[in-house]
């Protein structure tokens, strides 16, 4: 196996000239790009520029057609690739939340560390009690997803993801489905995770988000990166034309 | 039978012979009733049970990449769903019935190994099953691809994925359409008496046949009989679709 060469200096997540098409439509049109341990990473640009599909494909919930992703020395592009391995280590949130309906939002935080890594119910527990307070819902855990808020969801899909003690986490527009005032408390768990140290790759339509948390800023259009650095530089002098007609729409 | 009942119904057959209620004062016509009742119920509940198993593993069938298959089941609901079901118990018993072994216990008579209860309960079973088949494969592609990606990126085996997820809320789904189809299904188990299959049906008409007189009251029995039998069975069902209802989801 191809598993675990990968030492602390290497990128956690190691993009190189990826290339997915779905059908005649080429999405991904060769992007490459690194993610330190520990980095927090955001992607934005119009819609339909492949933000999304490029978290997927990190995840493996899309397939490349050429290139590599390397996550923690794993080749997803590899046909041998141990998917299981790799999303022990990868956790994903998803615009609409996606939490299993008919479970509470404790048992969906539970579920995935005692079917996939089958540690004991005690054990799965007390790890998803702590984590229910550290998104703060408490006093919802055996609430069931429909009788939660989009925010509330989404802080127990984050605490779900969570729960397989992940190595890097991917959020794909986790806020474009909430109301101005949710945005808030999901930012703000987003932001406990970076505080920790938790790798983070964020598809983000939040501007000022961005600006803040990011260490890095990738600006994605029709398939290719078209214009990244740090916030700072990124923001104030972008110099593709693209990136700065984007800019002016958004902030 | 207590005997101010049968004095009544004696009574009451003298003053209005159009209402003989005999099988209420002559106990050999009593039998007769009961041993339709039990007949009735037994095709029932195998039949009921039998289709569904038949409608999981169909579905089941379906979702599976070999394409023979799939082809198999489709062929299968083809058939059964779209000809009688009175035809497919004549086609069994009459047709299939020539083919099947036969053996003899005293060396004379030549009994045939399936009965025409069993051609009946088989006929029957597929008949239903076929409409059970479409009803839970509706029920699993209800369940939306977002929540099945969401178990997947959280390490979920295929299988996992299904005994977990998908099934639960497939079945929740199928529930009201399973209930439908199992009512039509006890109804239809009065065609057997076609191929001379002792049930309800069959026990009552003979008794007409034999006393005609009875005729008004046996029609009435019948009436009776299976307004309760489907009575228990949507009561059966419907506290159990309220036993897996889940809060805050669906309407």
């Amino acid at each position: 196996m191809t598993t675990n060469n990968w030492t602390p200096e290497q990128p956690i997540v190691s993009v190189k000239d990826v290339h997915k098409s779905f059908g005649e439509l080429e999405v991904l049109k060769g992007i490459s790009f690194d993610v330190m341990k520990g980095e927090v990473i955001c992607i934005i640009g119009p819609s339909g520029s492949g933000k999304s599909t490029l978290i997927r494909c990190i995840n493996a919930l899309n397939d490349i057609n050429s290139g590599s992703i390397k996550v923690h020395g794993l080749e997803v592009n590899d046909p041998d690739l141990n998917k299981l391995e790799l999303r022990k280590n990868v956790g994903m949130v998803f615009q609409q939340y996606n939490l299993f309906p008919h479970k509470t939002a404790i048992e969906n935080i539970m579920m995935a560390p005692m079917l996939v890594l089958k540690e004991s119910k005690e054990e799965v527990l007390a790890k998803a009690e702590a984590l229910v307070s550290k998104v703060r819902l408490d006093d919802k855990k055996n609430s069931y997803p429909g009788e939660l808020s989009g925010g509330q969801q989404q802080r127990v899909a984050i605490a779900r993801s969570l729960a397989m003690n992940p190595d890097v986490m991917l959020f794909d527009e986790v806020t474009a489905a909430l109301d101005p005032e949710t945005v808030k408390e999901v930012l703000v768990t987003i932001q406990d995770l970076a505080a920790e140290g938790m790798t983070c790759i964020l598809v983000t339509h939040e501007m000022g988000f961005a600006r803040e948390l990011a260490d890095h800023i990738y600006f994605t259009d029709r398939g290719v990166i078209v214009e990244h650095g740090p916030p700072a530089t990124f923001f104030e002098k972008a110099e593709d034309p693209r990136t700065k007609e984007f800019l002016s729409q958004i902030l | 039978m207590p005997e101010f009942i049968s004095i009544f119904f004696l009574e009451l057959y003298k003053n209005d012979p159009k209402w003989n209620f005999i099988f209420f004062y002559d106990s050999s016509q009593a039998d007769r009733v009961i041993e339709g009742f039990w007949m009735t119920l037994e095709l029932a509940v195998i039949c009921v049970i039998l289709s569904v198993v038949i409608g999981v593993v169909g579905a089941w069938m379906q979702n599976q990449p070999n394409k023979i298959l799939r082809l198999l089941v489709q062929g299968y609901i083809q058939f059964f769903r779209n000809t009688p079901p009175l035809i497919q118990l004549l086609f069994f018993y009459f047709a299939l019935g020539q083919f099947t072994p036969t053996y003899s216990p005293d060396g004379w008579l030549e009994i045939p190994i399936i009965s025409n209860v069993g051609w009946a309960i088989i006929s029957l079973s597929f008949f239903a099953g076929a409409f059970n088949v479409e009803i839970f494969r509706s029920g699993i592609e209800a369940v939306p691809e977002s929540t099945k990606e969401a178990a997947e990126s959280l390490g979920f085996s295929h299988f996992q994925t299904y005994r977990y997820i998908v099934l639960p809320l497939a079945f929740r789904v199928s529930l009201p359409a399973l209930n439908n189809n199992l009512v039509n299904l006890v109804k239809t188990t009065t065609q057997a008496m076609a191929i001379a299959v002792p049930e309800l049906l069959y026990q009552m008409v003979s008794i007409y046949n034999d006393y005609s007189t009875a005729m008004n009251a046996s029609m009435l029995l019948l009436f009776v009989v299976y307004i309760t039998l489907v009575a228990i069975l949507v009561f059966g069902i419907h506290s159990w679709e309220r036993s897996v209802r889940i809060p805050g989801y669906g309407a």
